[in-house]
């Protein structure tokens, strides 16, 4: 084993090191929805992902997220919310809104059709 | 009230309304204006319907009297698409125009989707006048659509026209994308392999350099613009701490690159004989892979026909009449109440009952039921359908998001979207797939690197890059919406609505059919089944003086008598005198002569002669039929025998669901003997009866206890809770109302049939996405070792990236093919039927 075999184990292992922290052990901090008029209403930008991508809204509210896609890429042009039974497909640059109410408090998720995408939903 | 005036009918969306009496404070205060004709509130809907006169009314008063109520008028949103809107001035000119239009409360441009949303009171302005506005100014609406008030299916028809325009942009940009990085492919592979080509052969190596730099600047335009959105994609993911499968070809064809690129301009730095470029790996991988989301992007488009066939029904135009006045309307603008006219060969624009005229009508497209429907007076029409022979009118019922189609249209776009539980699995593995690829790839080139043969480090790249690029994990994602989407809109085609993923999943699993009796298997309403009659009596006489005496009753055996001799196309006479005599019978005079019909009881009353005739009321009564004996001046006529007749095709379709290896059962509130009367005649074996309504939902559990996957076929009311204990609950429809809250599964025809071809369904579609999903997980958990290079001490050679990235591009295609297939499925449950028996009724001639 010569010096740049180490070199490359290193390299190696250090890269494993910041793809496992970067992807998975890392997590971004929510954006809390204001009320407007009785409904907790925010945009949300499909690109490459969902921003924001953890949403906190209050429970026992009507909830409006306005999916705005500004991308062609076929996986996210449906959102799904499961917990909810609601989805929507996206078309590019349009706006959708998806309505509904959170009755119990809780972390819930929302995705693209394929699992790529993925957003948190929490409810205080 | 003044009749004289023109009558302007208005829809107000009321907000705050929680009950009926709410509703009925609200029509109140409308009545109470001068002006006012008809106010109506309905509830559900949260909307007013109000009919005034303009002159003695306007909008601000009803909204006023709304208000007084203690309620308060919501306003409604538009949105309208505007061409060529380019700056910031004239986002403000459009705003300004609108907000200075009378009922507009706020107007705002989004100049990315190029859209206004318009916030307006109905009724002040609708959106022909948002419309106008915009034009006013100048500019050019492309097309509007009205989120508050507006038809679902019209609306979402809207959307997809835009979604379905945008799909062709995208599908011409990809294909223009491979046929750059195609047409650049052809001269790298040429340069790269030199030494097979008789012409390049002698060239020196200075040469061969030089044309590999070239290479390198000619690949380039492949990168930035057939392969840049994997590039854009890569990073947007990356800024969401994601990675999708743009991040692994965006690695695997940049690391190719690269490393050329650093090869060829400094050859030295590298050890011997591993200086070689791999421009080739660059541009034909850009390509395939280009190609392969070409192919998917057209395969998708067919997997979502179903719903744009359904989309595409909706009529454009009503014939509405109003003040007397035929007017041609878009759909759109039709309100409830109003009168439409239907011609032969026309649409049916909404749903309604029919108030005048008699024709059939085509409505295969919704039910799936290929034989027309005879409509006359007081008939359901559902919108869409075709109308064939005859004119009518009918009132509308149903209008906008209301209606059939509207419904519809929605349940199966949420089916569509929704998730079968088998997608769980997928969604863990998804969330590591791609990373963990990247890592697979670092082992593979650090492994390569340290213990590999020589030249180890085009090995460790060739490797690395290979597993990046042969990983798929589209295939994976696509596999079960795709084949979802396409078995749910075949379902619907079939006129069966599936309400979701979890709901197809169960229904593949059922090995148990519980049937509802009445209404499910038999008609639900009675019908004139026998008619028996003594020495002397003609069957005519015997139906048109029992039907004549119960032309009167309101008794619903006595409508069944009636009905039967209409169908036989007997004419009725008017009695006199009738009278009921409850418990026994009725009576009254006809054509001059005593008639009595009734039960044995009465006949002893009257001490009619009945003789042979009451052996043959026992043997009717055992076949689960209601007797009844005629009497014309007390001299035993015959017998007319009613019953709720079993639906043509139940027989047929319950022997197919044992066919699929089901076990049917039959459950009803019935005495146990009709109830074996009709199991027996449609072949079941196992009867649940004398259970009370409210034990239905019992008697599932404890089929369920003993371990068995029931599904529960009911009518959607008086079976909610069966319904909804049940694995499944499939209900049948009734007419336009299709979304039935308790059921998983709505079949839109009354047809038993709907069960089997639900199940079939079901079956065929989990079976579809099981192999996409073993298809899926072989090829990549085969896939990834294989490009890493784990049968190189086997074979002694490596997957080349090339037939990595064809392997690649065929992968996901192939899952979307595989659930195109399926559209191709045509389920056994609907063979066409034989000659069927004219609706059960049979009729006998026995001498007494």
């Amino acid at each position: 084993m010569n010096a740049w075999d180490v070199i490359v184990i290193l390299a190696g292992l250090g890269a494993g090191g910041l793809i496992v922290w970067y992807f998975w052990l890392s997590s971004s901090s929510g954006v809390r929805v204001s009320t407007v008029e009785g409904v907790q209403e925010l945009t949300v930008v499909v690109k490459g992902g969902y921003s924001p991508d953890t949403i906190v809204v209050q429970h026992g509210r009507p909830v409006r997220l306005n999916f705005n896609r500004q991308e062609s890429a076929s996986c996210s042009e449906m959102v799904l919310f499961p917990d909810f039974d609601r989805s929507a497909l996206l078309p590019e640059g349009a706006v959708v809104p998806i309505e509904f109410t959170p009755e119990a408090p809780g972390e819930y998720g929302f995705q693209c059709q394929m699992g790529m995408f993925k957003g948190r939903l929490i409810v205080e | 009230m003044d009749q004289t005036f023109e009558p302007r009918k208005i829809e107000l969306p009321v907000t705050g309304i929680h009950c009926d009496a709410c509703a009925a404070a609200i029509e109140e205060s409308l009545l109470a204006l001068s002006g006012v004709r008809r106010a109506r509130v309905n509830p559900a809907s949260e909307r007013a319907f109000v009919e005034y006169d303009p002159a003695a009314a306007s909008t601000s008063t009803l909204v006023e009297a709304i208000r007084a109520a203690g309620y308060d008028v919501g306003s409604a949103k538009a949105h309208l698409a505007i061409e060529d809107v380019h700056c910031a001035s004239c986002v403000q000119k459009v705003e300004g125009v609108l907000r200075a239009t009378p009922g507009v409360r706020g107007a705002t441009f989004s100049l990315a989707t190029e859209e206004v949303t318009v916030e307006y009171r109905p009724g002040q302005v609708d959106l022909a006048g948002l419309r106008h506005a915009v034009e006013q100014a100048g500019y050019r609406v492309r097309h509007e659509w009205d989120r508050a008030a507006a038809p679902s299916a019209g609306e979402t028809a809207a959307g997809e026209t835009a979604a379905g325009a945008e799909k062709e942009r995208e599908y011409r940009r990809l294909r223009s994308k491979f046929v750059l990085a195609a047409i650049i492919s052809v001269p790298v592979l040429v340069v790269s392999y030199p030494s097979f080509l008789p012409g390049l052969k002698g060239l020196s190596p200075e040469t061969i350099r030089l044309l590999w730099a070239l290479t390198a600047l000619v690949v380039l335009p492949v990168l930035v613009y057939s392969g840049g959105h994997f590039f854009t994609g890569a990073w947007y993911a990356f800024r969401h701490r994601s990675a999708d499968m743009n991040t692994l070809i965006a690695l695997g064809i940049s690391a190719a690159w690269l490393y050329s690129a650093v090869a060829v301009a400094f050859p030295a730095v590298f050890p011997e004989g591993t200086a070689e470029p791999f421009f080739d790996v660059v541009a034909v991988v850009v390509a395939l892979v280009v190609l392969g989301q070409v192919l998917e992007l057209r395969a998708k488009g067919r997997a979502s026909e179903a719903i744009k066939k359904l989309m595409g029904l909706q009529a454009k135009t009503a014939r509405v009449v109003r003040d007397g006045i035929e007017l041609d309307l878009p759909v759109e603008e039709v309100l409830v109440d109003d009168i439409i006219v239907v011609r032969p060969g026309e649409k049916v624009p909404v749903d309604g009952l029919v108030v005048e005229g008699h024709s059939s009508v085509d409505e295969s497209m919704i039910t799936g039921e290929p034989i027309p429907v005879e409509k006359s007076d007081g008939d359901e029409v559902i919108g869409a359908t075709i109308n064939k022979t005859g004119s009518f009118r009918f009132r509308a019922t149903k209008v906008g998001k209301d209606t059939a189609l509207a419904q519809i249209v929605r349940m199966v776009q949420e089916a569509q979207g929704s998730k079968a539980p088998i997608q769980r699995l997928v969604d863990v593995v998804a969330g590591y797939f791609v990373p963990t690829v990247m890592l697979v790839a670092i082992a593979s080139f650090v492994v390569w690197f340290v213990a590999g043969p020589q030249p180890s480090l085009t090995y460790a790249l060739v490797t690395a890059v290979t597993v990046l690029i042969i990983a798929c994990p589209c295939a994976l994602g696509l596999a079960t919406p795709m084949s979802l989407m396409v078995g749910v809109g075949k379902a619907a085609e079939k006129g069966i609505l599936i309400r979701n993923g979890e709901a197809l999943q169960q229904a593949q699993a059922l090995n148990t059919v519980v049937l509802d009796k009445t209404g499910t298997i038999t008609l639900g309403k009675p019908t004139l089944t026998d008619v028996v009659t003594s020495d002397g009596f003609a069957e005519t006489d015997v139906v048109r003086l029992a039907a004549s005496v119960e032309r009167s009753s309101e008794h619903p055996l006595a409508q069944a008598i009636v009905d039967g001799a209409h169908d036989r196309g007997y004419d009725l006479i008017d009695p006199e005198g009738f009278e009921a005599i409850p418990g026994r019978g009725v009576t009254a005079r006809v054509d001059g002569s005593r008639l009595d019909l009734g039960n044995l009881a009465y006949m002893r009353e009257l001490q009619v002669e009945v003789g042979a005739l009451e052996d043959r009321s026992v043997s009717l009564a055992d076949q689960g039929k209601t007797p009844m004996f005629v009497a014309v001046d007390r001299r035993a006529a015959g017998i007319v025998a009613v019953a709720d007749v079993v639906k043509d095709d139940s027989r047929r379709a319950i022997r197919h669901l044992q066919e699929m290896g089901l076990d049917v059962i039959m459950i009803t509130g019935d005495n146990r003997r009709t109830a074996e009367a009709i199991a027996r005649e449609v072949g079941i074996s196992r009867v649940l009866a004398e259970v009370l309504p409210k034990d239905k939902a019992h008697q599932v559990h404890l089929l369920q206890a003993e371990g068995k996957k029931v599904a529960m076929v009911g009518d959607g009311i008086n079976d909610a809770p069966a319904l909804a204990q049940a694995d499944v609950g499939l209900a049948i429809g009734t007419g336009t109302d299709v979304a039935i809250e308790a059921s998983d599964i709505t079949l839109i025809t009354g047809s038993l049939r709907g069960v089997a071809v639900a199940v079939e369904v079901s079956r065929a579609t989990m079976r579809n996405i099981k192999q996409n999903l073993i298809g899926a997980f072989v090829y990549n958990t085969a896939g990834i070792p294989v490009a890493a290079g784990v049968l190189y001490p086997l074979f002694g050679s490596l997957l080349s990236p090339l037939i990595a990235g064809a392997a690649m591009a065929l992968s996901s295609v192939t899952v979307v093919t595989n659930a195109n297939r399926l559209r191709l499925f045509e389920p056994k449950g609907l063979a066409p039927a034989g000659p069927a028996a004219p609706a059960g009724t049979t009729s006998r001639e026995v001498s007494a």
